[in-house]
């Protein structure tokens, strides 16, 4: 789960972390009050949306008085910000983030994620701050400094201080980014943080560490036990397909093509798009109906993939293990009768029960095209969505 | 032979009269896995599916000699069973449940690092040696014992994989899910050495899937030191950047942890690879008869 910027600015500050002083607003009349409360000539104004890249897609503007302010709130507000990392419709924005801007001296780069190679926390810290850290690590891996936490003991304030040596610190500011560590170690495992990142963390012209930007990520499978930063969900920041996909318990990514795909389990969910592209087709969905897929969830399933307009045919993959494949037949008859699918259906069932799903489905009268194996299944429906187009 | 478990295994089941528990460990009895009991605090000295409960893994152990757990429980007590069972001093923990916190996750694999436990998943299908013991949620009438050895990140994607190699008549040493998780028990290098060491296994399938780097390290692992023909295919070539497809490890991230850059470590190592997963059966027979 994804925070906006002011919400991880908030647990921040709360945590006694450094962040310029602002105000979140939704309104112009709001903007012009809250201004009085901060204190610099000039502020800067950030559109509050999941996504990377706001600065370069004018999301992100500085103003230095309130006609100015009003007039870059009117046009940000309530519009839908495209960035390089949002599809083509964008993120809408609805909040908007006024703080006191700062003279800056330096911008670094401070990141926290869970390292799969090394199975710890690591802390990366970089003098390239302000640009994409995945550049830097590809371009001069040199420059970026990594502090492994082991799980029993946290971060060490020695580790802390080697960083602010090789940044080349000086002894307050060392001080400064030792507190900053050691409060996001605790950080991160008090709120089953999976990724920070600070970009940038800047050394102010007063020579102060600020977090002047904050990214928050939140492992989906801690939420049951971080109750507040639950609440702080704001699903107008996803997709109505996925959030209705998770009411569902169903897993579901929308993508470009016009192939719909039901599937059970996340890898056969992923080989079946690849059989279908190898086929010369174009998944139009990544769609894990889980291992707990019932009639119910079928239809639902059904419904969420054909909410796509795209879609020209629906290919159904399911191997039983756990699910029985005639319950999932009986779910398929259903939807395709009360939903009325319009589109050719192609279904693969293979191991619990499948000869019981073959006999319902071609029993049922219904334009359902039964496959044998995989690769088959994935023939078929690239045919018959050709034949659609 | 085979690797993990075999007819002797005497496997308890925690979360024994859950949903879960109850279904699979019927399912496994009927297989004709040597269950030897359950765990569900607060319900020892009772009996389900004709077999002991017990309130604690230990007093399970001792009366039983159970040297395999396989866990049900829901999530969020995953960690306190898991380490449970390695603190009686369990040999092989498989933990079936989907959803555990990775910082759970990175808390046990260091608790575990100086013992002799093994623990899969969680986030898994389980591990099965055919005809002998099967411990998780795999249908067990697709596999044929025989001498594939198949490891693998994905659930459903393993019975591919494993259905092909039974439809060609050469069955499986045994099969191993590890799970799709960022942090799993065990690896991919565990079971690699496991296989080439085991002498039933003459073939060893792995299946991967983006996010991550365990195939590329695996792939170094398979370089130095596998001597049988490896296979391998990986999900996820058509996956978008920055989406998490499903399982929470499957996701490219800044560009790294692509298929194709799996599929060029892995052939750099000498593994077969194969690109469309209904060719997984096929790329083994041709592997074995080189």
């Amino acid at each position: 789960m994804n925070l906006h910027e002011y919400q991880a600015k908030k647990l921040f500050a709360e945590y006694g972390l450094p962040v310029p002083k602002g105000v979140v607003v939704n309104s112009v009349e709001q903007a012009q009050m809250a201004i009085d409360t901060l204190g610099s000539k000039e502020w800067v104004v950030k559109a509050q949306v999941h996504a990377g890249g706001r600065g370069k897609a004018g999301g992100v503007k500085k103003v230095d008085n309130k006609e100015k302010l009003s007039e870059v709130l009117r046009q940000l507000l309530h519009t839908r910000l495209v960035t390089v990392q949002t599809d083509e419709a964008g993120q809408p924005i609805n909040e908007i983030l006024i703080e006191e801007t700062c003279a800056i001296e330096k911008e670094l780069y401070l990141g926290m994620l869970v390292d799969r190679d090394s199975e710890r926390v690591v802390f990366m810290v970089s003098t390239e701050g302000g640009v994409e850290i995945e550049k830097v690590a590809h371009d001069f891996p040199e420059k970026i400094l990594k502090a492994v936490i082991d799980p029993l003991l946290g971060i060490m304030p020695y580790q802390c201080r080697d960083i602010g040596f090789k940044l080349k610190l000086n002894d307050v500011q060392i001080k400064q980014l030792t507190k900053i560590m050691i409060t996001l170690g605790k950080m991160f495992l008090e709120c089953d943080l999976s990724l920070v990142e600070i970009n940038p963390l800047v050394i102010t012209k007063a020579g102060d560490l600020l977090c002047l930007d904050a990214k928050l990520n939140i492992d989906d499978n801690a939420l049951f036990r971080q109750p507040r930063i639950r609440e702080l969900r704001d699903i107008s920041q996803e997709d109505e397909r996925e959030i209705l996909a998770r009411e569902w318990e169903l897993n579901y990514i929308p993508l470009e093509g016009d192939i719909g795909c039901m599937v059970n389990g996340a890898g056969l969910a992923m080989a079946t798009m690849d059989l279908i592209k190898l086929e010369g087709g174009n998944p139009a969905n990544f769609l894990d109906v889980g291992g707990g897929a019932n009639e119910e969830r079928v239809k639902e399933a059904f419904k969420i993939i054909l909410s796509d307009k795209h879609v020209k045919a629906v290919l159904v993959n399911i191997f039983g293990g756990i699910v029985r494949c005639d319950l999932i037949a009986q779910g398929i008859i259903n939807a395709v009768s009360e939903v009325g699918i319009t589109v050719p259906v192609v279904v693969r069932l293979e191991g619990n029960r499948a000869k019981e799903a073959a006999e319902l489905l071609n029993g049922s009268g219904l334009n359902i095209i039964s496959a044998t194996g995989l690769k088959d299944a994935a023939e078929k429906v690239v045919q018959v969505a050709g034949e659609k187009r | 032979m085979s690797i993990l478990v075999d007819k002797n295994t005497r496997v308890i089941c925690q979360g024994f009269t859950g949903s879960q528990g109850t279904f699979h460990s019927e399912q496994a009895i009927e297989y004709g896995t040597r269950m030897v009991g359950g765990v569900t605090p607060g319900k020892g000295g009772k009996t389900h599916l004709g077999l002991p409960i017990f309130n604690s893994v230990r007093e399970a152990i001792i009366a039983t000699e159970a040297d395999a757990s396989v866990i049900y429980v829901p999530a969020p007590f995953c960690k306190d069973s898991i380490i449970e069972a390695i603190d009686a001093g369990i040999r092989l923990v498989v933990c079936i449940t989907e959803g555990v916190p990775v910082l759970d996750m990175l808390q046990i694999k260091k608790y575990i690092q100086d013992k002799a436990v093994q623990v899969i998943g969680p986030n898994c299908p389980g591990v099965i040696t055919p005809g002998a013991c099967k411990i998780g949620i795999m249908p067990g009438n697709i596999h044929l014992p025989g001498s594939v050895g198949i490891v693998s990140r994905s659930g459903t994607l393993t019975y591919e994989a494993v259905k092909q190699t039974t439809d060609i008549g050469l069955g499986q040493s045994t099969c191993v899910g590890i799970g799709g998780d960022p942090i799993p028990g065990t690896n991919f290098v565990d079971v690699l050495r496991m296989f080439q060491e085991d002498p039933q296994t003459e073939a060893i399938v792995m299946v991967g899937e983006i996010g991550g780097n365990a195939e590329e390290t695996a792939a170094a692992f398979i370089k130095k030191y596998v001597r049988k023909p490896v296979i391998s295919y990986i999900a996820g070539v058509t996956a978008p950047k920055g989406k998490r497809m499903g399982h929470a490890g499957a996701i490219i991230a800044g560009g790294k942890g692509t298929a194709a850059e799996k599929f060029k470590a892995l052939q750099d190592a000498g593994v077969y690879t194969v690109h469309s997963p209904a060719e997984i059966g096929a790329a083994v027979v041709k592997a074995l008869n080189k």
